[in-house]
């Protein structure tokens, strides 16, 4: 099968605006993850990792008629076009989005409509973004829970091995406002403090804002040394937002995407986890990464620094890793002190370099979905 | 060289009727929306309590589910995690978004909140059947058959899926429409080949 190299990528998010940026204050173990009193959103303090006034103003200060969602994507795209010489002009060049909500806060402060609901619809944000880039296909869409980004990664991935394309420009971002936020509340899924993955004392997650892109070729001379080598996604069948029981379904996720990418647990350096500090999801994972003989593989969850971002989420959280590999580092899990999961898992809780190979990424989302992709050096 | 795959069944739900393989087999134009979407409930006389929690937008997608597989589906040829479910709309969930917002002046309801994102209804699908394979939603601006054809024969021609439900089911306010077909590998009684052109035909038959 076709190889898919990464050309380059950009995590633009509180922390950082360039992916060499935010692995730098990985590194020095800064989280984007903030206390917050704003009324508009929330009548009580949050925890949350969100843009502070300053990069708000810098953001807003692009293209004025764009939303905040849609500048997110921009930045995210022109700062990783910036590394590569793939054009989004090129006729073999897809643009793929990925988004739970996009431009959903909208309908809390206008009034509903035939061109609000013109202007909510992900149509709309992701033709605005192509044609700021001059992309010339219409642009695939992934809307997907908490999977969204690592589907369209994969999408991209199919998109081209079935020659239909050389190149995908696959970004994603989510802006966390009253409706997201108030949706997590009610389901007494926010944590009271900064969350805490796979910990015993982890009492849910916090939400993040973010935007991500990779971009990825099939051709090696534009590679940056790293290759998509595998990914699957699985369905729980089993609760719409509760994960499953036992594991099973996100276990045949991962043993899909390391046969593809022909690997074995011995292979694996680490595991970036979805680890969003639920009870249910690290219990669930812990008994996936049991189930798959990988418990003894180092495990981090990145949720510490960026909180949960949801369709942005599988983007970042892989283009850290993509970083994993280059560098060597592994990043540790901000937040966890104790074990809190009923299976062995081999939590990372500080930094440690060692010579990476292979890493495994998984998510988890509402839907019961479950997905897992492995990277490697070339 | 890809294999040949097949439609081996379709359903449509457009204007109040719905289609099996091109024929109309219930209609009841009298109704809204959320009435019409309880009378082919009724219609179809099976006894699945978790339907009246869903939203329109996931009852729409689970009720044409139901009439794509009937007599039409052999559950005991696959294994739960060969059959999948590729499924695209318009609006995403904006249906439900709405609604669940205005929750949010008095009390946030989290059983509305679920329902704000489109693949709740694949999940609603999957854990009525056993589902567990390959799943994924994609928002268009239209029915794209090309992008379904090509999406859905890769994961079937690599042997990821064997079997999968794919189409389009869109619900705003009023306005709605549901296409669903089966695809498999084997042919069966009137199956035809799945290819753009004959998903656009029966797509496009009940158009309305």
């Amino acid at each position: 099968m076709t190889d898919i190299f990464i050309s380059s990528d950009n995590i633009f998010s509180p922390i950082g605006e360039s992916t060499a940026e935010n692995f730098e204050q990985l590194k020095k173990n800064v989280s984007g993850i903030q206390l917050h009193d704003d009324r508009c959103m929330s009548e009580r303090p949050f925890y949350a990792a969100l843009f502070n006034e300053e990069k708000e103003n810098s953001i807003s200060l692009l293209q004025n008629n764009y939303t905040k969602f849609e500048k997110l994507l921009i930045a995210s795209i022109t700062e990783a076009l910036a590394h590569t010489s793939i054009r989004p002009t090129d006729d073999k060049t897809v643009l793929i989005i990925s988004s739970t909500k996009g431009n959903i806060s909208l309908l809390e402060t206008e009034e509903p409509s035939e061109d609000l609901y013109q202007k909510i619809s992900l149509n709309s944000s992701a033709k605005i973004v192509a044609s700021h880039f001059g992309f010339i296909h219409q642009p695939v869409i992934v809307s997907n829970a908490c999977i969204s980004g690592m589907l369209a990664i994969l999408t991209g991935m199919r998109l081209i091995q079935t020659g239909q394309y050389k190149h995908a420009v696959v970004a994603g971002a989510d802006v966390i406002s009253k409706f997201i936020l108030s949706g997590f509340q009610s389901f007494q899924a926010i944590s009271s403090g900064i969350c805490k993955p796979f910990d015993a004392a982890r009492d849910g997650i916090n939400l993040g804002e973010g935007a991500s892109t990779v971009v990825l070729s099939s051709d090696e001379k534009f590679s940056s040394g790293i290759k998509v080598t595998g990914g699957s996604v699985s369905n729980d069948a089993n609760h719409i937002s509760g994960p499953s029981r036992t594991g099973e379904e996100l276990n045949l996720a991962i043993n899909k995407a390391m046969q593809m990418a022909n690997v074995n647990a011995s292979d694996i350096g680490f595991i970036s986890a979805h680890g969003t500090a639920t009870v249910y999801n690290d219990e669930m994972e812990a008994k996936a990464i049991n189930l798959a003989g990988l418990q003894t593989v180092p495990v981090n969850s990145l949720k510490g620094y960026y909180g949960h971002t949801l369709g942005a989420a599988g983007l970042i959280e892989a283009v850290v890793s993509i970083q994993s590999l280059k560098e060597n580092t592994v990043i540790p899990t901000a937040g966890f002190k104790n074990l809190g999961v009923t299976q062995p898992v081999n939590i990372c809780s500080s930094l440690f370099k060692s010579a990476l190979h292979h890493c495994l990424k998984t998510a988890s989302g509402f839907g019961g979905c479950n997905a897992a992709m492995v990277f490697s050096k070339q | 060289m890809s294999n040949s795959t097949y439609i081996t069944s379709s359903c449509i739900i457009s204007n109040h009727v719905v289609y099996k393989n091109g024929q109309p087999v219930f209609e009841n134009k009298e109704l809204g929306i959320s009435d019409f979407l309880v009378s082919v409930y009724r219609y179809l006389n099976i006894q699945y309590p978790k339907f009246h929690k869903m939203d329109n937008l996931s009852k729409l997608g689970w009720l044409a589910c139901q009439v794509l597989l009937q007599n039409n589906f052999d559950a005991a040829k696959y294994k739960p995690e060969e059959t999948g479910i590729v499924l695209s709309n318009k609006n995403s969930s904006l249906d439900t978004d709405t609604r669940y917002l205005q929750t949010t002046n008095e009390i946030p309801s989290p059983a509305l909140f679920v329902y704000t994102l489109p693949n709740i209804m694949i999940g609603e699908i999957a854990i009525t059947h056993g589902f567990k394979g390959e799943n994924a939603f994609f928002i268009f601006d239209e029915f794209d058959a090309a992008f379904v054809e090509q999406y859905v024969n890769n994961l079937l021609n690599c042997n990821i899926l064997q079997c999968c439900i794919c189409g389009w089911v869109e619900l705003l306010n009023n306005e709605y429409k549901a296409a669903l077909f089966l695809i498999e590998k084997n042919k069966s009684t009137n199956s035809i080949i799945f290819t753009k052109e004959n998903l656009n035909k029966i797509y496009q038959v009940q158009n309305g």
